[in-house]
């Protein structure tokens, strides 16, 4: 095994956070080989599906209105992982994304005022003009342009690591498997969603029916080699973020339009057509992320949202078109739904509502009384046809099992030492800022953030 | 239960239709041209991550289902740029085969066709390089006849005349009259595609002189506001990179293209109003203007096509680069051959240079609502209806 991409800085992973850190340790004068598993039209990882960054800013900054100060910023962290994160790395996260915005731009990164329909995202989150793979786009070029050698379809299978101290990358590409030397490695690989074998291993038999919303390159290689050769893990492998999204979406890289977004319009049934849990407890930005688990608590990981026509046009358009009847029974009968429960459901809910005065774009007092479980918000009858009825499953997004860190993203070992020349970035060290729950645009914060941290450590490091 | 929901069944709801690529079968079908972009949409309005690039993403936004007339629309709005493309985590080869340049430029290309008047001159579109190669040697041929015709015999052709008197060889009323027949048929035909486009998008002539509209409209043509990403740094063409060349190129060739055409209207200002009498001289305005112009419509037209040489085939539309090109190459000898003939009007080539000049001119003339011209028609009336769109209620999705 020859050596000839042998180079100061090696970063493994070709998203968000190993770009960040490839551009950071270029500039910083190191020779750097980045290595993207994926051809180069699948490049990006998961970052090419993002499409903001949560942003921290003391006053209006272009495309972010208001002021979104750190404090605020950082309860909002509090209460999605009920105040599990490590405070220390999560605030420097919070401080260090202010700046990043203009060390976006001025690696190519364009951004937009925020998406229609993502209003209330506005303050919080700068959205990417085009999107996470345009930015992929722009780093690559801005990689390239600094010299980033960038090897594509090339693999890390495997870590030689001494003494806490990493030597060389065990590297698949073409059908042949070669050493890669380097005097200080970064790991920005991405987490183990695409990985059906170690979901099932973490999830049990459920984990079948799971969709896997991105990439399918990230099968979490270096994050078992990682823990295998003495890293510390960090996470619980069964937490990921799961939205609920359309059960006809491929099996990979569905991406945004999977999602189904009539959830809080309408009521969800399991498969046995019953109802189990409150569809309109709050906006569905708050609370599609916890249906993607709540799906995969339910009987065959399933579940059926069914609406009538009254919310069309009141929600983002799915992709799949709902499937379409006259009547609840012929609905039911059409979604492979037991009829008479389904029919029964529809018309027990449809008595305990409440009439209110509807707004979807409020927290409405249109709701139901002596039914379990409630729905809170916006419940109008489902009685004017036709009805529409979209298959639902948990579609993951990205898992928080990880490594741990320091802030100066060096990868913390189990004997308590601290690695000399290993760093980590992004998914596959989120899991110590984020160990349950989202907080939408935050994993680009994470990635851009310590993708730089580890960019530069590496680079003081071979200086 | 876990294969209750395979892949097959995406494709086998309605309105959603198995992906073809536009530009390969579909694009001789216009009723599959036309779902498969019902599919692309739908699939795009549930993304819209390409909003802040143009105007026809926000376009989109305002509906929920995309028939014929809503595409024939969004294709116009278009410019091509190639950005959503590059973009799109959706494009080719995932299984969605997302790509709104080529899609949006195949139904564009059937709208030219659906729009022409009369309508069995669309067909025209069809062999647009033949067309008009044929128009420029029928064009050179007739402008010879009637220059011989006018002479009594083809000797003033070939002989230099003084002060460069171009009516010398030709008559200012042979000339006058010719043109003047033909540019009325071409201004019958564009004001007739653009009330067929007008009428298929659905709006009414009352609407299209909103000067609120009409201003807003003016200023994207002027600046090309749409082939400028977010404002700052142009758009993804030829290549992946963003660039200001294409735009830079359009400038020179639309403004070029102005000059020369007001250089025309002050000269026949002068003529009928002043009784002043060409040539003019080489400091005069008519002249200033169209050397002016000329220049900026021989490298305009030329850096458009140096671009359009290097463009990529993935958003690139084959069957419109013919119509394209010719109309380039129609635009750059025109304006090559008038400032040719500026520079030698008192040599002897001075008729024959005429005659070529000229005949170009007819065959621009005349393929103008045959070929690429119309796409500043239909493209112009689209920013129109989209300042208008713009000003009306919309739908209120609520929050994804």
């Amino acid at each position: 095994m020859n050596d000839q991409h042998g180079c100061d800085v090696l970063v493994i992973g070709g998203g968000n956070a190993a770009l960040c850190a490839a551009i950071t340790a270029a500039e910083a004068g190191a020779k750097v080989t980045l290595l993207e598993c994926a051809p180069r039209h699948y490049r990006g990882g998961n970052s090419r599906h993002t499409r903001n960054i949560r942003t921290m800013h003391r006053a209006p900054m272009h495309p972010l209105i208001e002021a979104y100060p750190e404090e605020e910023y950082y309860q909002d962290l509090f209460k999605v992982t009920g105040g599990n994160t490590n405070e220390e790395l999560a605030r420097h996260v919070i401080r260090a994304s202010e700046p990043a915005i203009a060390w976006m731009r001025a690696h190519g990164v364009r951004f937009q005022p925020s998406l229609g329909g993502t209003l209330h995202l506005g303050r919080t989150n700068a959205f990417f003009l085009g999107g996470g793979k345009a930015l992929v786009n722009s780093y690559f070029h801005a990689a390239e342009m600094l010299g980033v050698k960038v090897l594509y379809e090339a693999e890390a299978v495997d870590l030689e690591i001494k003494d806490n101290r990493f030597t060389s990358a065990i590297v698949k590409k073409d059908g042949a498997e070669m050493r890669v030397g380097a005097r200080a490695v970064v790991v920005a690989s991405g987490g183990f969603e695409s990985n059906l074998e170690w979901l099932e291993d973490a999830w049990g038999p459920p984990a079948r029916n799971f969709l896997i919303r991105g990439t399918p390159y990230n099968m979490g290689k270096m994050l078992r080699v990682l823990h295998d050769r003495g890293a510390e893990a960090i996470g619980d492998p069964t937490q990921c973020h799961a939205a609920a999204i359309d059960a006809r979406a491929p099996k990979f890289d569905g991406g945004i339009v999977s999602r189904v977004d009539c959830v809080s319009l309408g009521v969800v049934v399991n498969r046995d057509g019953l109802r189990f849990y409150d569809e309109g407890e709050d906006f569905w930005p708050k609370r599609y992320a916890i249906w993607g688990r709540l799906i995969a608590l339910q009987p065959d990981q399933i579940g059926y949202c069914i609406i009538d026509r009254k919310p069309i046009g009141r929600f983002m358009p799915p992709v799949f078109p709902g499937f379409k009847a006259d009547g609840t029974a012929e609905l039911a009968q059409k979604l492979g739904l037991p009829v008479e429960t389904v029919v029964k459901t529809v018309a027990d809910y449809n008595a305990a509502v409440i009439s209110g005065e509807f707004d979807h774009t409020i927290l409405d007092n249109c709701r139901t009384q002596g039914l379990a479980p409630e729905k809170t918000h916006w419940a109008l009858k489902i009685d004017a046809p036709p009805y529409y009825g979209y298959p639902l499953r948990p579609g993951i997004t990205f898992t928080y099992l990880g490594v741990n860190v320091t802030p100066q993203a060096r990868i913390k070992m189990k004997s308590g030492d601290v690695a000399g020349n290993m760093f980590a970035a992004g998914e596959i060290m989120a899991g110590n800022i984020l160990s349950k729950g989202y907080l939408a645009g935050i994993g680009m914060t994470i990635g851009t953030v310590f993708g730089r941290i580890a960019g530069e450590e590496a680079a003081r490091h071979v200086r | 239960m876990s294969d209750k929901w395979g892949q097959s069944q995406i494709f086998q709801n309605e309105n959603f239709n198995v992906a073809t690529h536009p530009g390969e079968k579909s694009d001789s079908d216009p009723i599959s041209l036309m779902a498969e972009g019902a599919r692309q949409m739908g699939i795009c309005n549930s993304c819209r991550y390409c909003e802040g690039y143009c105007a026809v993403f926000p376009a989109m936004e305002r509906r929920l289902a995309f028939h014929a007339t809503d595409l024939n629309y969004l294709a116009n709005l278009c410019h091509n740029c190639g950005e959503c493309y590059y973009a799109c985590q959706y494009s080719p080869p995932h299984e969605f085969a997302i790509n709104v340049p080529q899609l949006l430029g195949a139904i564009r290309a059937k709208s030219y066709r659906q729009y022409a008047w009369p309508a069995p001159l669309a067909r025209l579109f069809d062999s647009n390089g033949l067309f008009v190669a044929l128009a420029l040697m029928f064009g050179i041929a007739g402008i010879f006849l009637l220059a011989t015709l006018a002479a009594g015999s083809g000797a003033a052709l070939f002989q230099a005349h003084r002060g460069g008197d171009f009516y010398a060889v030709i008559p200012h009323k042979a000339m006058a009259g010719a043109f003047g027949a033909v540019s009325l048929f071409v201004l019958a035909a564009l004001i007739a595609g653009f009330m067929n486009f007008w009428r298929d998008a659905g709006e009414n002539l009352a609407e299209f002189v909103r000067p609120f509209a009409l201003t807003e409209a003016l200023k994207d043509i002027a600046t090309l506001k749409n082939l400028d990403g977010d404002g700052s740094v142009g758009c993804t063409y030829p290549g992946e990179q963003p660039s200001q060349a294409r735009r830079w190129f359009h400038h020179l060739s639309f403004y070029g293209f102005l000059l020369c055409f007001t250089a025309t209207v002050v000269g026949t200002l002068y003529h009928y109003g002043f009784g002043w009498q060409a040539p003019y001289g080489f400091y005069s305005l008519p002249v200033l203007l169209g050397t002016l112009g000329g220049i900026g419509l021989v490298v305009g037209p030329a850096g458009l096509w140096w671009l359009k040489s290097r463009c990529d085939p993935a958003t690139a539309n084959p069957e419109q680069s013919v119509m394209d090109i010719a109309f380039i190459a129609l635009l750059v000898l025109t304006s090559l051959t008038g400032l040719a003939l500026l520079a030698l009007r008192e040599s002897a080539w001075m008729g024959s240079l005429l005659i070529i000049h000229l005949g170009a001119v007819m065959a621009l003339f005349i393929s103008l609502p045959y070929g690429k011209f119309v796409h500043g028609i239909y493209r112009g009336a689209a920013l129109v209806k989209y300042a208008l769109e713009r000003r009306r209620p919309g739908l209120n999705l609520g929050s994804d």
